[in-house]
């Protein structure tokens, strides 16, 4: 979609007039892709909830098969409903950059569990 | 500075501001394109936080201290398919735009907003309030073999289950000067209304007496270690627990746990997003000068604002397909 309008962006704030009819025809080859989409993700939470009733040996393994799940279902929503999947490269390099932020932020947790600063691990539990 | 800022905004001036859509040559994209990206980032972050300081607390909480099955598994469901509706009509609100056809533009926005106003009543009008008329009571490790009826910590242990330290349900009754007497009150009266009995009311100053969720009438059951999906009413079980020896007592609400602090805090953020995506979609569908008046002047331009207000709509629906697994199901 950004391709066209970057084709016609002499026209500066035109009103996407010129060479409008080729794009509609586009979208409009979107419309049943969105809607299966649509009904993927509402079958895809059903299998969601219906996992979380299957016993994958502990808590733990039931956790990281919910959360594939739901990894898939975001990846989904992000390359069909956001337009990701052909979008253009500099929004991908925010999203890299904003990957290695998050995972940095992450790893923070990570350090705070494996190594606690002394003295502020206790239990307040009797 | 100023004067050149505010001759970009539109409640200040009526200059046209540029690239609204055509793409901007360098970036290849129309400005808010980029605009709303770098937001979104930045959201993530912020998310992002608040799911790392769940992961940790989720980790660091001891065994029996993290609870689960606490949540309506049927109404979140719904819900969720709700958010995932409205994310298909909001792209198709969009591409109606974008094939030039206003009425179903609108009708799709419409269903929209109503699906988001839906999501957030259910939320505020049924499942915290639900939440918050249920009590837990944390007793005491050291106090705990006396409760054992109603915690069954010696069948978990021989089954190698996590041991239990709540016992939950409707408070009836709770020490004197508690700040959950009133409530306290009115659920012991509604109870005896119900059950024709009148011992929900004890004469001791210092206990606190629950009329116990199934998990605490029944808790040697096998039924009781696995999370069901339908939500099982309150059992007409009371169970009395001496005020020394509990740790902490409190409604289902913040201060109930980190569990239901981080629901409360991370939904309630979620349910802001909601709030702010429903307001700006009412912006984009009434006939107003930004709205569908636009569609007039510029419908390419309506067309975008669409689209960058669909994006934060995704990214919305997004952080709920998480949200939903880790605090209703897992």
């Amino acid at each position: 979609m950004s391709d066209h309008q970057a084709a016609h962006g002499a026209h500066q704030n035109s009103g996407g007039a010129v060479d409008h009819s080729h794009e509609a025809e586009h979208i409009a080859a979107h419309i049943g892709a969105y809607l299966k989409v649509g009904i993927g993700l509402l079958i895809l939470t059903g299998v969601t909830v219906a996992l979380s009733y299957v016993d994958f040996g502990s808590r733990a393994n039931n956790i990281i098969v919910g959360m594939i799940v739901a990894t898939f279902k975001a990846s989904l929503v992000a390359a069909i409903f956001m337009h990701l999947k052909g979008e253009k490269m500099t929004i991908w390099k925010f999203l890299i950059f904003t990957c290695i932020f998050a995972a940095g932020l992450f790893f923070l947790t990570y350090l705070a569990h494996t190594d606690p600063v002394s003295g502020t691990s206790h239990s307040s539990h009797s | 500075m100023f004067s050149r800022i505010f001759k970009y905004l539109p409640f200040f001036s009526d200059a046209e501001v540029p690239y609204t859509v055509a793409a901007r040559p360098d970036t290849g994209l129309y400005n808010a394109k980029l605009g709303i990206w770098l937001f979104l980032a930045s959201e993530v972050m912020l998310f992002g936080g608040l799911f790392s300081a769940y992961i940790f607390l989720r980790i660091g909480a001891e065994p029996g201290y993290w609870p689960s099955g606490l949540l309506n598994v049927p109404v979140g469901t719904a819900n969720t398919a709700v958010l995932i509706a409205s994310s298909v009509t909001v792209v198709l609100a969009w591409a109606a735009l974008k094939m030039r056809q206003l009425a179903k533009y609108k009708f799709y926005m419409a269903i929209t907003i109503l699906c988001g106003v839906f999501f957030l009543a259910v939320k505020l009008s049924y499942e915290w309030p639900a939440k918050f008329n249920h009590f837990g009571v944390f007793v005491r490790q050291s106090a705990a073999s006396k409760y054992d009826e109603f915690l069954g910590n010696k069948h978990l242990s021989e089954t190698g289950q996590a041991p239990r330290w709540e016992i939950s349900g409707h408070l009836l009754d709770a020490p004197k000067g508690s700040p959950y007497a009133d409530q306290a009150h009115h659920n012991a009266e509604h109870f005896a209304h119900e059950t024709h009995r009148h011992d929900a009311v004890t004469e001791a100053d210092d206990d606190y007496v629950i009329q116990l969720d199934p998990v605490n009438a029944d808790p040697d059951s096998k039924e009781n270690d696995r999370p069901h999906f339908l939500p099982r009413p309150l059992s007409s079980k009371l169970a009395v627990i001496k005020a020394a020896d509990v740790e902490s007592a409190s409604t289902f609400a913040p201060r109930h746990s980190t569990y239901f602090a981080t629901y409360f805090l991370i939904t309630g953020l979620h349910g802001l997003h909601v709030l702010g995506g429903i307001l700006v979609f009412l912006y984009l569908w009434l006939p107003i000068k930004g709205g569908t008046k636009l569609y007039q002047s510029n419908p390419e331009h309506l067309a975008n604002r669409v689209e960058i207000a669909g994006l934060f709509w995704h990214f919305v629906d997004l952080v709920w397909i998480f949200v939903f697994p880790i605090f209703y199901l897992l």
